[in-house]
């Protein structure tokens, strides 16, 4: 409880500095940042238009005043308006969250579906053919680019085979082959890691007691040894949900899929400072909050840690 | 019997280690032998099929894909392999220095890279990126900054572990600065552990600058860069998918060697993860 708590504390500490961070990025971003969000549409400006927001924006008092407003909105949970949409960024980004974290489930499945009986397979038949097969895999998986793969499907199954949608969003149907296309590229690592993590398991003094009591080999790799080898992945996989979420903007742009990655991507080759601010503050704050949940689950998975507590790094 | 396999072992590293040394130098002066100018657009000869005149065919704008296709070699592994040495140039001095003085300093530090870390890379290089502005430099910029953590981590632990070692110690007596020392004595360690890690990160960050120029916001047009030919070809998918399969056998092979490579050298130094 008081490690959770810490964490907390910890967490809290983290926003202040992002706020503070994302903040600055701002600042930092060339050409004067007025002229931009009024000039979207191509029509000229007039100064006492420009002096009216810079105003209305306090731009001209001092830096640190302006953190002070701008962390007063932060924490009002006002992100700002889109310069393109003029819509308020939050609810934009609350909007088009549910399709990405749909889209990063269903990988998530895929690729639990992949390695968790592939890693096994290669671990209980070691050096068999099961075993080079996802060795190629592996290495195939890592070394295609994603969004490579995901083209060659949309070639396959939307033009040749025209069983599939290649873009948007709606039906079940959609969400197939941008899963697909990222679930077998994040898989391609937990295979490897859950054969050896499984290999490494199965060689342990308990493993062998285990059969020298005569329980099964089924019952031994079911109850004993695949709770122990989950450990190193439940770690991985904390960083892999990120992996995930990043993977997911190039696939939302690949399959024009609505979720928060296009978004931000248009809002990148737009300039639409807020929205990619947004996104930041946005994405950052579910990774660290992902990363807690991990830890969690991760005393829960090792005994051992739940008992004596995490020693710090 | 066993000096035989150990020979054919190392003889089949060797050879391993030459195909990967031709193909980068094929890709290196590769564009010294374009047949067409990459850049020449012939709107008559618009999404031509492959054939004896155009290798891989011709894009939407007429242009020789055989010939993008080896200028953009350049581009891409060049680019790569500049983002590495910047990246080895900042880490590796910035983790033997933090490991070296050690103390209330390197736990800063440390507690920097972490939150660093903490972060998928692609993330922070697309959102650097993505805010600093659609090009190259910046594509460069924003991966640097991803990338360089790790090293940095690695050099410190190995920095760590061997400075208490008696050796060390032995240097410090006889006199030698902290600078000999660290060039003299840590470097050599370290060296190993950091190629295997630059291996095996050479193919994420050629999948990096694919995937950014790919979504718009690295290399842009007409730079023949084979994320953003990919990004060129969606369009065309229907009628002339070689645009699009080309490309990307170019960036798998490449990656691929770069993890082969990765992995032969990773058996070879013992190094972990």
């Amino acid at each position: 409880m008081i490690q959770i708590t810490k964490r907390f504390i910890e967490f809290m500490l983290f926003l202040f500095l992002l706020s503070f961070i994302s903040f600055i990025l701002i600042k930092l971003v060339p050409g004067d940042p007025i002229r931009r969000m009024l000039q979207v549409d191509e029509v000229s400006v007039t100064k006492e238009q420009i002096e009216a927001l810079r105003d209305e924006l306090k731009l001209h008092e001092p830096l640190y005043i302006q953190y002070w407003y701008w962390l007063k909105r932060f924490f009002a949970f006002d992100l700002g308006h889109s310069y393109i949409t003029k819509q308020p960024v939050l609810s934009e980004l609350l909007s088009r969250f549910p399709a990405t974290m749909m889209l990063t489930c269903a990988s998530l499945i895929v690729m639990i579906l992949i390695s968790i009986p592939l890693g096994t397979l290669s671990a209980l038949y070691k050096n068999k053919w099961v075993d080079h097969i996802s060795r190629l895999f592996a290495l195939v998986g890592s070394s295609i680019p994603s969004f490579w793969l995901g083209l060659l499907f949309i070639e396959l199954f939307a033009v040749r085979l025209g069983i599939l949608p290649s873009m948007g969003k709606g039906t079940v149907k959609h969400i197939i082959l941008p899963s697909l296309t990222l679930g077998i590229a994040m898989s391609a690592v937990y295979v490897r890691l859950l054969r050896s993590s499984l290999l490494e398991s199965l060689n342990e003094d308990y493993v062998k007691a285990a059969r020298a009591r005569g329980i099964s080999e089924r019952r031994i790799v079911l109850f004993h040894v695949f709770r122990r080898s989950l450990i190193p992945v439940v770690t991985n996989f904390g960083m892999s949900i990120g992996s995930l979420i990043s993977g997911t903007v190039v696939i939302e742009v690949l399959f024009s899929y609505p979720g928060i990655g296009k978004m931000v991507v248009d809002a990148m080759i737009r300039r639409d400072y807020p929205v990619i601010q947004g996104y930041v503050l946005f994405i950052t704050i579910f990774i660290v909050l992902i990363n807690i949940i991990v830890d969690i689950g991760y005393r829960y998975l090792n005994p051992e840690i739940r008992l004596k507590g995490v020693e710090r790094r | 019997m066993k000096i035989i396999k150990q020979t054919y072992q190392m003889n089949s590293q060797s050879l391993l280690f030459i195909l990967v040394f031709a193909y980068f130098l094929a890709i290196v002066i590769a564009p010294l032998f374009t047949p067409h100018d990459p850049l020449q657009i012939n709107m008559n000869e618009r999404l031509l099929k492959p054939s004896e005149e155009h290798l891989f065919g011709t894009d939407h704008l007429g242009r020789d894909l055989f010939s993008r296709i080896l200028t953009g070699g350049q581009v891409t592994v060049g680019t790569g392999l500049l983002v590495l040495i910047i990246v080895l140039l900042v880490g590796v001095p910035l983790g033997m220095v933090s490991g070296f003085i050690g103390g209330r300093f390197d736990r800063y530090f440390m507690r920097i890279i972490d939150s660093f870390m903490a972060f998928p890379d692609f993330i922070i290089a697309i959102v650097l990126s993505g805010i600093l502005g659609p090009s190259m430099l910046n594509l460069i910029f924003a991966i640097v900054v991803a990338k360089w953590g790790s090293y940095a981590r690695l050099v410190r632990s190995t920095v760590l572990s061997e400075k208490e070692k008696d050796y060390v110690l032995m240097a410090v007596v006889n006199g030698l600065s902290a600078f000999q020392i660290i060039r003299k004595h840590l470097l050599p360690h370290v060296m190993g552990n950091v190629l295997v890690l630059a291996t095996l990160d050479f193919g994420k960050i050629i999948l990096m600058i694919a995937s950014l120029s790919y979504i718009g916001l690295g290399a842009q047009p007409p730079t023949p860069e084979w994320g953003a030919m990919l990004n060129e070809s969606t369009p065309y998918v229907q009628s002339s998918p070689h645009l699009m399969i080309i490309p990307g056998i170019a960036i798998m092979c490449t990656v691929l060697i770069s993890n082969l490579v990765g992995d032969v050298l990773r058996d070879r130094f013992d190094v972990k993860g």
